[in-house]
């Protein structure tokens, strides 16, 4: 087994010049029959705006105090030992922007080594040790409280997860092993591998509790007083702890094996195989039924030095980066404070898509929505169809009767423009087709003041061309979202030549205010994402035109990881809009975009995939299959899938020389957010560099260095 | 119309009082989550409360502002935890605040129309330094309504020693001395403690416990406080050694009317008997608790022979001494701060009421000879403060024994 002790850190260290390091403060507090509990603070001294992380330096302190506490409990000094973090926060977890920095697998290693060094000598102190976990706890931070013997959680903790798999990680602090083994392996799947895929879901108090994952929760008016009691009474034996979630004989014999294979099974299903970490996690997990800590400590080494020098963590991190920091800073916005205040909205058009708006409006800015529509039936329904969704926020209970009549007043419909007139912001949801949406502005511009904002949520026409009628088209620009409205988090912000800098600023605040995120794009066919989904669905139609199966093309397109096959993605954007989407772009750039005359016919028809009555897909409509036939030069999946990562590098190569968006960053940002491209990809440029496509393209890369790992 | 009810005194607690400033325990904690702590460690130890009973919050600050502010017996209630149902109010008497807010709640359970309330107090004299952002009105000097010393108390105790010479340095000393010894004394038999409720600590070598009152000084000695400077006069009497000093820390108790005591099953530790607040003159406020006394005791149809056990304020020493020397009381009679008192404990304003009240209730509980007791202060501007109670535990035969 790893001799811990034997390793020289020092070259981690070495890496941490710059580290922000957790210190480990200890101070005595006496508890009853004359002992002293040790009580541990992890402190950075920053406010919680930069939440404890632990680099090598934080870790090799926390090791340092421990072994000063472990002799001090061997001389009788102290009689338990009791770990907590600073106001708000225990500990965020290993400190990622070292991790990225990684040199190679022997320092990836040691990484997971020196984590196990650290926080494994919780449990080995001579006396009790506890984690009062007094807030967000983290990754690595959780894991500090899964090593040690004993752990409160502060009821209104506001985050307690792993979510090393969503990172292309795994717990590999102890997580791995320890967690199934303290709380039983159902619930230890949740924590590492379902809710991390769940849109990286955390943990609240309560969940914390019911899962097993700490022994007491105490309200935080007096957490630490409570915890210190708490504690006082278990090391006086007048506590006694019971843990019903800790696996037995039955769970280890039955349940573990088939638990794992469970979870196996439904996650190829739901992400694939192309992301490694889930399945590591699931291995460490699936071997943590047995064997010995350190056993189980040393496999977790293993897999982490090699998830750390391998490309998707690289990516992943990169992407978490864009996601968390580029996304709140987006490129080329202009100054915040040339913004106009958005105190009325208008909504031209009261149909499905326009009523979600004037619902998303109206929740976010609580300001007056007023829909409109060519007749008062239609309003009529719009407005009652706004009703009927705030009744249902009502009775899920995300929203108080006062604010449920607070929201419900605010939105009113007319069929008269002029009731527009004191609208600050008019955003236009009507038909698809250039002249209607002319129209309406134009007619709508007669009412409303010169400095109103008109937005135009169009995925395919050009913004321009929307406002060629407006006496002002300098206060129009693209706001597109994607469906579902209400959970997409990307708004395209399409700027034209004629844009001014207050609407480009009133647009982006805006989309903050929604609570979005937004990324500037120019005014060209299909923006960012539609664009880039038309070269995978342009390329998939190509080559079942050309013969080739739709099960060969969905299996050619599988090694990119997306969230679903080509197929299913026609399927859920619908097949006449996917033939529009073809059409438009071909009709744009005809030597690039692929059109698709069967996928025309496949919309006549309707249907593509079958399936059960539960909406579950069964395999590929016979009629539909019938349709698609007779093509006479099918291709193999890996000229399907080199096909479509060249067309793609061509089509990004080509959007960034034409200024579509700032950089590359961008490019993936929309990626990401909008068409729910992985983040092992990176979104999609480092992708498109570390398959080579890039440079079969245009003979250099997006990214220099490329987003890649170190390899072994 | 409200039929007159008993008034009780439930329990009470206190934080532990820390020394004020940035080299305080409390200089990181903030002066609302203080008494908050308190009212949850006082509903902790008596769960048979219901909360949405309680019917009023009153909690006392002398400057009422930032984290001791906005309105501070709502804010506390809501803290604390207690249903919104529960209002609360702020209340200033500056240091007589946790007292008078004690004795505006026993008004209204007496008057019937509350069953349970909760009085306490808060001074965070190191985040609100004495004096500090206050505005007297001019005419209080240009028209010589008060004195120039009235508004430095340790000015108003040196007038003391002038009013009464025989009231010396010495005897002053001797009185702070036996405090810090009585204290230390009462610490090591376990008494003070266990009214105390432990506050979680930020510093900055990490978190600690405070489970002590930080200021007290078990060495101190005579030669020690003839030594010490006296800074509100060259060549004056008052001391840092003879005063209370600057403190941090919050008190807060629990009030029912007999019937709710009995409902809910609680046992009283004190019966109210009677109260009083009284006025001097401001340049020589410390005497306050001698007229406040006559009259709580004429109320009460009481002389001071049938009191059995004083809590009184050691704001100064000398101020103690004038009551004591007032009613004959010898300078170390044992019924008088029988554990010590805000010299060596400390003194955070508008919190000390509860305090003595805390000490003089878990005194009944171990001395059913006594009957009667008080709990007395003297008031900045002026004033002091008495309330007299009553011993549900006394036994008339223990008296004889």
């Amino acid at each position: 087994m790893t001799d811990y002790t034997k390793i020289d850190f020092d070259s981690l260290a070495a890496l941490s010049d710059d580290e922000v390091v957790t210190h480990s403060f200890v101070r005595d507090v006496p508890i009853s029959g004359g002992k002293t509990l040790a009580l541990v603070t992890l402190d950075n001294g920053r406010d919680h705006t930069r939440p404890n992380t632990l680099g090598p330096v934080s870790l090799l302190e926390y090791a340092k105090t421990l072994d000063e506490l472990k002799a001090r409990a061997a001389a009788g000094e102290i009689h338990a030992v009791a770990i907590t973090g600073k106001p708000f926060i225990l500990a965020a977890g290993a400190d990622l922007s070292k991790v990225a920095e990684i040199p190679d697998r022997d320092t990836a290693r040691k990484m997971g080594q020196l984590g196990h060094f650290a926080l494994g000598k919780a449990s080995e102190l001579g006396v009790p040790s506890f984690v009062f976990i007094n807030g967000l706890a983290l990754g690595g931070g959780l894991e500090i409280a899964l090593n040690a013997d004993y752990r409160t959680v502060d009821a209104s903790v506001p985050a307690v997860a792993l979510p090393e798999v969503f990172l292309g990680l795994i717990p590999g602090w102890g997580g791995a092993y320890l967690l199934p083994n303290l709380i039983g392996i159902e619930n230890a799947l949740k924590v590492v591998i379902e809710n991390p895929l769940k849109q990286n879901r955390t943990m609240k108090a309560d969940d914390v509790m019911e899962l097993g994952i700490a022994d007491a929760k105490f309200d935080s008016v007096a957490f630490l007083e409570d915890s210190i009691k708490w504690a006082d009474g278990v090391v006086s034996g007048r506590i006694k702890v019971k843990r019903p979630n800790e696996p037995g004989k039955v769970e280890r014999l039955v349940k573990w094996d088939a638990a794992i294979a469970i979870a196996t099974k439904m996650l190829k299903s739901r992400i694939g195989s192309v992301p490694k970490s889930p399945y590591a996690a699931l291995e460490l997990m699936k071997a943590a039924k047995s064997g010995t800590k350190a056993e189980g400590f040393e496999r977790e080494d293993e897999v982490l030095s090699e998830l750390i020098v391998g490309d998707q963590l690289q990516a992943s991190i990169y992407a978490f980066n864009l996601v968390q920091k580029r996304a709140k800073r987006p490129a080329g916005a202009p100054d915040k404070a040339i913004a106009k205040k958005v105190t009325k909205v208008g909504v031209l058009g009261a149909g499905y898509m326009a009523s979600q708006l004037a619902l998303l409006f109206v929740r976010r800015l609580r300001v007056p929505v007023v829909i409109t529509d060519i007749d008062q039936a239609r309003v009529d329904k719009g407005v009652a169809y706004i009703g009927e969704e705030i009744d249902k926020l009502l009775e899920k209970g995300r929203i108080s009767p006062d604010e449920a009549n607070r929201l419900k007043a605010l939105v009113t419909g007319t069929t008269e423009k002029a009731d527009f007139a004191d609208c600050d912001w008019v955003i236009e949801a009507v038909f698809e087709e250039l002249e209607i949406k002319q129209n309406v502005f134009a007619e709508v511009e007669q009412f409303i003041s010169p400095e109103a904002v008109l937005a135009t949520n169009t995925s395919s026409l050009s913004v321009e061309q929307i406002g060629a009628k407006l006496a002002h088209p300098e206060r129009l620009v693209g706001f597109h979202f994607f469906t579902p409205v209400a959970v997409m988090p990307l708004i395209e912000v399409v700027k034209t030549p004629h844009t001014d800098e207050a609407t480009l600023s009133t647009a982006m605040v805006t989309a903050k205010n929604l609570r979005k995120n937004a990324v500037i794009t120019a005014d060209t066919p299909g923006f960012v994402v539609n664009r880039l989904l038309a070269v995978l669905l342009g390329e998939a139609m190509r080559a079942v035109d050309e013969g080739t199966s739709f099960q060969t093309v969905d299996e050619a397109i599988a090694p990119l990881g997306l969230p679903m096959a080509p197929s299913v993605l026609l399927d859920l954007v619908g097949l006449k809009v996917g033939a529009h989407v073809l059409d438009t772009h071909h009709a744009a750039f005809p030597d690039r975009f692929y059109r698709s005359e069967n996928l025309h016919k496949l919309a006549d028809y309707g249907k593509l995939l079958d399936k059960d009555d539960k909406g579950k897909v069964k395999g590929f409509d016979k009629g539909a299959l019938k349709i698609v036939a007779g093509g006479k030069n099918p291709r193999t999946a890996d000229e399907i899938l080199v096909a479509l990562q060249d067309g793609l590098a061509r089509e990004v190569r080509l959007m960034l020389d034409g200024d579509v968006v700032a950089a590359a960053e961008d490019i993936d940002l929309c990626m990401v957010l909008g068409a729910g491209f992985p983040f092992q990809m990176g979104g999609l440029t480092p992708y498109l560099d570390r398959v080579g496509a890039s440079e079969r393209v245009f003979g250099d890369t997006f990214h220099h260095p490329t987003v890649t790992g170190v390899g072994a | 119309m409200a039929d007159q009810a008993e008034v009780v005194f439930v329990d009470g607690v206190r934080t532990p009082f820390g020394k004020a400033g940035d080299k305080g325990m409390y200089w990181n904690t903030r002066a609302d989550d203080l008494v908050v702590k308190a009212i949850v460690g006082l509903l902790e130890r008596n769960p048979n409360i219901p909360k949405d009973r309680i019917d009023d919050v009153a909690i006392a600050a002398t400057t009422q502002t930032g984290d001791q502010g906005l309105t501070l017996g709502r804010t506390a209630a809501i803290l604390a935890g207690l249903p919104k149902t529960v209002p609360g109010f702020s209340i200033d008497r500056m240091c007589a605040g946790a007292m008078t807010a004690a004795a505006m709640m026993s008004g209204s359970i007496g008057f019937g129309m509350y069953d349970l309330a909760i009085a306490g107090g808060v001074e965070h004299m190191g985040h609100h330094p004495m004096g500090s952002g206050v505005d007297p009105n001019p005419r209080f000097l240009s028209e010589r309504l008060v004195g120039e010393d009235a508004l430095v108390m340790g000015a108003t105790a040196e007038r003391i020693h002038d009013r009464f010479p025989q009231l010396t340095k010495e005897r002053s000393d001797r009185f702070a001395l036996a405090s810090q010894q009585k204290t230390a004394a009462a610490y090591a038999a376990g008494k003070i403690q266990q009214d105390l409720v432990p506050v979680a600590i930020r510093t900055e070598s990490g978190w600690g416990l405070a489970t002590r009152d930080e200021v007290m000084r078990p060495e101190t000695t005579l030669e020690g406080l003839a030594a010490l400077k006296t800074p509100f006069r060259p060549h004056g009497r008052i001391t840092a050694g003879n005063a209370s000093g600057l403190n941090d820390g919050a008190t807060a108790a629990i009030l029912a009317s007999g019937a709710a005591a009995k409902e809910f099953g609680l046992s009283p530790k004190m019966k109210l008997v009677s109260y009083a607040f009284a006025g001097v003159d401001p340049e020589i406020m410390g005497i306050g608790p001698i007229p406040a006394t006559e009259k709580a005791l004429r109320k009460a149809g009481l002389s001071i022979e049938d009191i059995g056990i004083f809590e009184m304020n050691e704001a100064f020493a000398v101020q103690v001494l004038s009551f004591m020397d007032h009613y004959g009381i010898a300078d170390d009679d044992p019924r008088v701060n029988p554990w010590g008192g805000a010299i060596a404990v400390g003194h955070p304003l508008a919190s000390s009421g509860v305090r003595l009240m805390n000490q003089l209730a878990s005194q009944f509980t171990e001395r059913p000879d006594v009957r009667y007791g008080i709990t007395s202060m003297c008031v900045g501007l002026g004033q002091g403060g008495t309330m007299v109670w009553e011993n549900p535990n006394y036994d008339k035969k223990a008296k004889k024994a």
